[in-house]
Formats: C-alpha cells, structure tokens, sequence
C-alpha cells in the first residue's frame, strides 16, 4: 500500500517537474538540413554543411537572430541523405519530429522531390538550395528553392543568343533520354522561335553515345550561327571536339550542367571561349557576394560553388522570413516566405510570386584562360 | 555530295571500330560455338590498358618520339589484353565447355559485369581521355573535314584486319582454327593441340578488340560502362556478317557504321537506332544466317 502511493506521488512530482519546466517559448530556432554528405555526390553535400554552418555561425556571433524583440540563438540539425531517395524522406521526417522551424534541402533534385512531399504533408517550410526540376515545388504551399528552374535556363540561353551572340538562326544538339536536357532544349527552341528567329537543326542522341560525328555534320551543313549544348559535363567535351574535328568554328555554349571543373580537364583547348549560364559566379561583383566569398574561403580554404552560395542564400531567405514573420510558427515563417519581394542575395535578387520558385537572375559564363570567368547577368 | 562524303567518312570511322571488336565474337563463336558477352567489357579494359600505358610512357624521362609510344601503347594493351581473356578462358570457360551452352552464356555475362564493376570501384566513374599521342591535325579537302585521327583509325584498322585474315588463311595455326570450328570432335584426333588454339583464338580476337579500344580512346572517351553499348552493336555486327565468319564480321561492322551514321544523318536522330535495328532485322529476315554465314547442319554423332 505504501509502496504504491509512493509510487503515484513519485508520478505526481515527475509530472509537475515536466511541465513547470517547459517554457512557453523556445529559447532558440531549430533549422535542419538535410544533405548528400555520403554516397555519389559528397562534394555536393560537403558545400552544402560548410555553407550552413557559416552562414549560423554568422547569426550567433552577431548575437543571434531577433524575432519580434527577442533575441534567439540558431541551432543547426544536420541530417546525411545518403544520396537515396528514401534517406532523404527519412532525414526530413526525422528533421521533423526534431521540430525545426524551417527544412533545408535536399540539393539534388532526385532527393529534394521525396523530402518535399515529407515537407508538405508535415505542413514544413523547405527550401531547397540546388534542385531545379519544377516537381519539386510543383503545386505545393511549403515547398521553396533558392534555385531557378530548368525552364528558365532554356529561356536565357535564348535570350543571351539572339542578344549577345547576335545569332540568327541555332543548332541544338541534346540527350533525348535525360529530363533535364531534354527540358531545357525544347524550352530554348521555343523561345528562340518565338522571337522570330529559327532553329535549323534540332538533334538528338541518347545517354552514354560516343560519335555524334552525324548529328554534328548536319548542324554544320545547317549553318546555323550558334550551337546549344545543354548536357552534361561529362558528355560536352567529346562532342565540342568532335565538332571542331568536322570543321565547326562558330560559337557553342551550355547550361549549367558544364559547371563542373572537369569540364576543362577533359575539354582542354577546345572549350576556350564557350559560354554556359549557371547560378552564380564567384568573381561576380556585388560586395554582398565579395564577403560571402572571402569569408567562405577563410573558413575552408576553397572557392564556393553553386551548392555553398545557393545554400547560403536558403539560409539567408529562411532568416529574412522568419524576422517578417516576428513569431516562431511554421505557418507564418511559410507565408512569410511566400511573400518575400525582395531578398538581395550572394546569387542575386530573389523574389517570390505565388509558387516556390524566385524569380531571379541567371549568370552568364565564359570558359577564359581555362577558368570559369564571369561574363554577364541576364534578368528573369 | 559534300555532306554525304563526310558522314560517308564519319562512317568509316565508326564502322572500323565495331569491325574490329565483331572480329572476337565472331572468331570465338566460330571455334566454341559461345557468345562471349564479356568481350565488349574486355575492349574496353583494353582502353583503360592503353590509357596507363600511353600516360606512364609519356610521363617517363625518356622523351620518345610520338610514333613509338603510339605503337608501343598499342602493342602492350594488345598483350595485355590478350593476356586478360585467356585468363578469362581458361578460369572462367574451360571449365564448363562440357556443360550445357546457356551455362557458358551466363558466365560471360557475369564476366562482362565482373570488368565493369572492377573498373568502376578500382579506377572511378569519371571518363577519361588517352593522353594525346598522336597529333590532331585537321585538313579541309573541298569542304569536307578530315582529321590526323581518323586518317590513323582507317589505316590502322584496315592493317590489322588484313594482317589478321592472312594468319587466318595462310599459316598453320589459322587452319587449325578452322579445322576446329569445322568439326571438334575429329580435329583432336589429329594431333592438334585444341586448348592451344582455342587460347590462340582469344588472344588475337581479344587483340583486335585491343587496336580499336586504343583508336577509340584516341578519337572518343572512356568509362567503365563504354563496353556495353559498342558491344551490342559489334556483336550485330558479327550477327549482321555472318556469325562465325571473320571476312563477314568486318563488313558487318562497317554496315552498322553506315546504317548508324546514314539513318542519323537523313531522318530525324531521335530514331536512329530505331530505324537502323529495324531496317537489320528486315535483312535477317530474308538472310538468316546472316551475309557471309553458311547454314548450320548439326552433325549427328
């Protein structure tokens, strides 16, 4: 007998502890990330922590972020992906359960799409950094990129044809069997007929061809002024190549996916001069970028790519939001974000218009000396 | 006219290098009466092979002139690669030439994914080029585009397939070759040493596979996965020829080289292969034992 009402008092007393303990309001903001930081892409991953780290470690150091009059620390919750679709739901459900206030990522977009749907069903604001298939954000109210999308690199590769390259009439030769190529080719023809200027060859070829030498004889008997390569770093070497091998001198250039620096190692000599659009360059000028460059690379000895700046600009657009919200709710940090018209950031301006994706610039860039060099911005 | 030149070059180039590997499953199913499905993997170990060879001569202080390190890297991948698919013969198929012919299959198959994997997990995923050891050079004859490279890869070719066809014809060792594939099981009663020419047969058909991995690192790239899709073309092109006939084996080759580029070049690319597997089923239809093959009579014992 005694036992047992030591026992419902011993109850009691834990009960009460709990809930006198509990406070009405955090002292901090739980942020997760949710990255590749092993399997095929760790060097993805690796940017994607380095670039969060700084940018929390930046808030704190300032004191922490203020909220509504109040000063709150950032905690940092790093989940590894694995690269894998499933690890990635089970990292933003994890991230979830954790209760943290904003998601951020996953980068690739075959990891971003699974975490997305976590996300929305867990009514969690996400923003991922890199992944630029619209299925990620498609039709869903929680779902964020700091990124642009594959239709709107198609769109200023376009533009930046007939403006800068002065061209008339373009060439296209991409993978047919890869979503992402295949997007961004019809996108650019599209435009490019639209401003009533002509595609004269559109070719194709499927994932893992070698010899393009008959796709690429046919582009040059089209004579057409330009040539568009949206593929993959992997595959344009061989084909710049095999395009100056059958005698084609006029200007070629990419998407984003050249953006890898064995591009050059592959392409030597071949690929000098030639253009891609991206997301940022890291000796583009606006001084906010300058000192996100310099810091980053005070911090871990390297120029930042795409992954760093992008990531850095999600934590940038998660801060702002969260200060226009002026309360520590998901809901409103979601509606903040949905309505943010305006956030200068390390890859330029963003705004957001009804969906997750910004609207903001493209960079233009030239392979120079063999190194990415900074060429020009093209607006949305 | 100018068009049709250059994608008639563009075809030798590409014809050249699936002859070249249509002659080892053609020499290996002329002898076993086995498809070895790991030979498209072993051309492209052969790349890799010419790879390190030509990066360690051209990084060695010797400075040898171009000329030699080229035929050098050509000869060691040729051994080398030689060396690999008897290793592979003996380890891997001797073993169950008595056992039901799927076994044997099977097994290649499991070679093919054995190399690529190996090469996946020794050497990496990124594709690589072949240090340059022969010059680029690109000549405008009326118009149409020729360069140093494929002049190399048509000469080259042409060389070693002539070579090969004499050894075949005209000495002791092709004739065994062809007795064997003749007929097995009184050829051994003649005193000819069969294990010794089957391994004969791998080493030059593995050899050939070796000459157009090193042209094709020369005039593409690789990757571990390169085998796969330049195997299933040369081994329709062997299909194409005649399976089991070396002369048959060469102008398949170059057919599917032509169909490949020809259909590319006249009709939409999205449906090449499409229409090229189409219009090769179509002639099977009419031949099929294929341009040069003889129908099979199986001999009753």
């Amino acid at each position: 007998m005694f036992k047992k009402v030591a026992l419902l008092l011993l109850v009691l007393v834990l009960v009460g502890a709990f809930v006198a303990c509990a406070p009405p309001v955090p002292a901090e903001i739980k942020i997760g990330v949710n990255a590749e930081l092993t399997g095929g892409i760790p060097v993805v991953g690796a940017s994607c922590k380095n670039a969060a780290e700084m940018a929390v470690k930046e808030v704190n150091d300032a004191g922490g972020l203020e909220v509504g009059g109040r000063k709150y620390k950032v905690t940092l919750l790093i989940e590894d992906n694995e690269d894998k679709a499933e690890s990635a739901a089970a990292a933003a459900q994890k991230l979830n359960t954790a209760g943290v206030l904003v998601h951020i990522g996953a980068n690739a977009s075959r990891n971003a799409i699974p975490a997305s749907t976590v996300c929305e069903d867990a009514k969690l604001p996400m923003i991922s950094p890199w992944s630029t298939n619209p299925k990620t954000t498609a039709g869903k109210k929680y779902v964020f990129r700091a990124c642009f999308i594959d239709d709107f690199q198609g769109v200023v590769a376009a533009k930046f044809a007939i403006n800068e390259l002065k061209a008339n009439t373009a060439s296209v030769l991409y993978d047919v069997a890869s979503e992402y190529n295949k997007g961004i080719a019809e996108i650019f023809k599209k435009t490019f007929e639209e401003a009533g200027k002509q595609v004269v060859a559109f070719e194709t070829y499927t994932t893992g061809d070698k010899d393009f030498s008959a796709q690429l004889t046919k582009i040059r008997a089209s004579g057409a002024d330009v040539l568009f390569l949206p593929n993959y770093y992997s595959e344009v070497p061989l084909q710049v190549q095999q395009a100056h091998k059958l005698g084609y001198t006029d200007t070629i250039f990419g998407s984003d996916s050249w953006g890898n620096l064995e591009l050059i190692d592959l392409c030597g000599a071949d690929c000098e001069g030639l253009f891609f659009t991206t997301h940022y360059a890291p000796d583009i000028a606006t001084p906010k970028a300058q000192k996100f460059i310099a810091d980053y690379e005070a911090a871990y000895g390297k120029t930042p790519d795409d992954v760093a700046a992008l990531t850095y600009d999600a934590f940038g657009l998660a801060f702002q939001a969260i200060q226009a919200a002026g309360k520590i709710d998901r809901q409103a940090v979601r509606d903040a974000l949905a309505s943010i018209t305006k956030y200068e950031g390390v890859t330029g301006t963003m705004e957001f218009r009804g969906t997750g994706d910004p609207v903001k610039s493209a960079v233009i860039i030239q392979i120079k000396n063999g190194k990415f060099t900074y060429y020009t911005s093209a607006a949305p | 006219m100018r068009f049709i030149i250059q994608q008639t070059l563009n075809a030798l180039q590409l014809g050249s290098v699936y002859a070249l590997i249509a002659l080892g499953y053609t020499m290996v199913y002329g002898i076993l009466r086995m498809i070895n499905f790991a030979h498209g993997d072993i051309f492209m170990v052969s790349t890799y092979l010419g790879f390190f060879v030509a990066s360690f001569l051209l990084g060695w202080a010797l400075h040898l002139p171009m000329a030699v390190i080229f035929v050098l890297t050509l000869l060691l991948a040729m051994f080398g690669t030689s060396l690999l698919a008897v290793f592979i013969e003996r380890v891997a198929y001797k073993p169950l030439r008595q056992a039901p012919r799927i076994s044997a299959v099977i097994t290649a198959l499991g070679v093919g994914l054995f190399l690529e994997n190996f090469t996946l997990a020794t050497i990496g995923p990124e594709p690589r080029i072949l240090p340059q050891v022969v010059p680029v050079i690109n000549f405008n004859i009326g118009g149409v585009a020729v360069s140093s490279i494929q002049i190399l890869i048509l000469a080259i070719s042409a060389l070693v397939m002539f070579i090969l066809d004499t050894i075949v014809r005209r000495t002791m060792t092709g004739m065994a070759m062809r007795a064997i594939s003749f007929d097995k099981t009184v050829v051994p009663l003649m005193g000819i040493p069969v294990d010794r020419i089957i391994s004969i047969t791998f080493a030059l058909g593995s050899s050939m596979a070796a000459v157009g991995g090193v042209l094709y690192g020369i005039a593409y790239m690789m990757d571990p996965y390169m085998g796969i899709r330049i195997g299933w073309w040369a081994f329709i092109s062997a299909v194409v020829g005649g399976i089991g006939n070396i002369r048959g084996a060469m102008i398949g080759g170059y057919i599917l080289g032509f169909v490949e580029i020809f259909v590319a070049a006249f009709l939409p690319s999205t449906y090449r292969d499409f229409v090229a597997f189409a219009l090769l089923l179509l002639l099977l239809v009419f031949k099929p034992t294929g341009i040069l093959g003889m129908p099979v009579v199986e001999q009753k014992v």
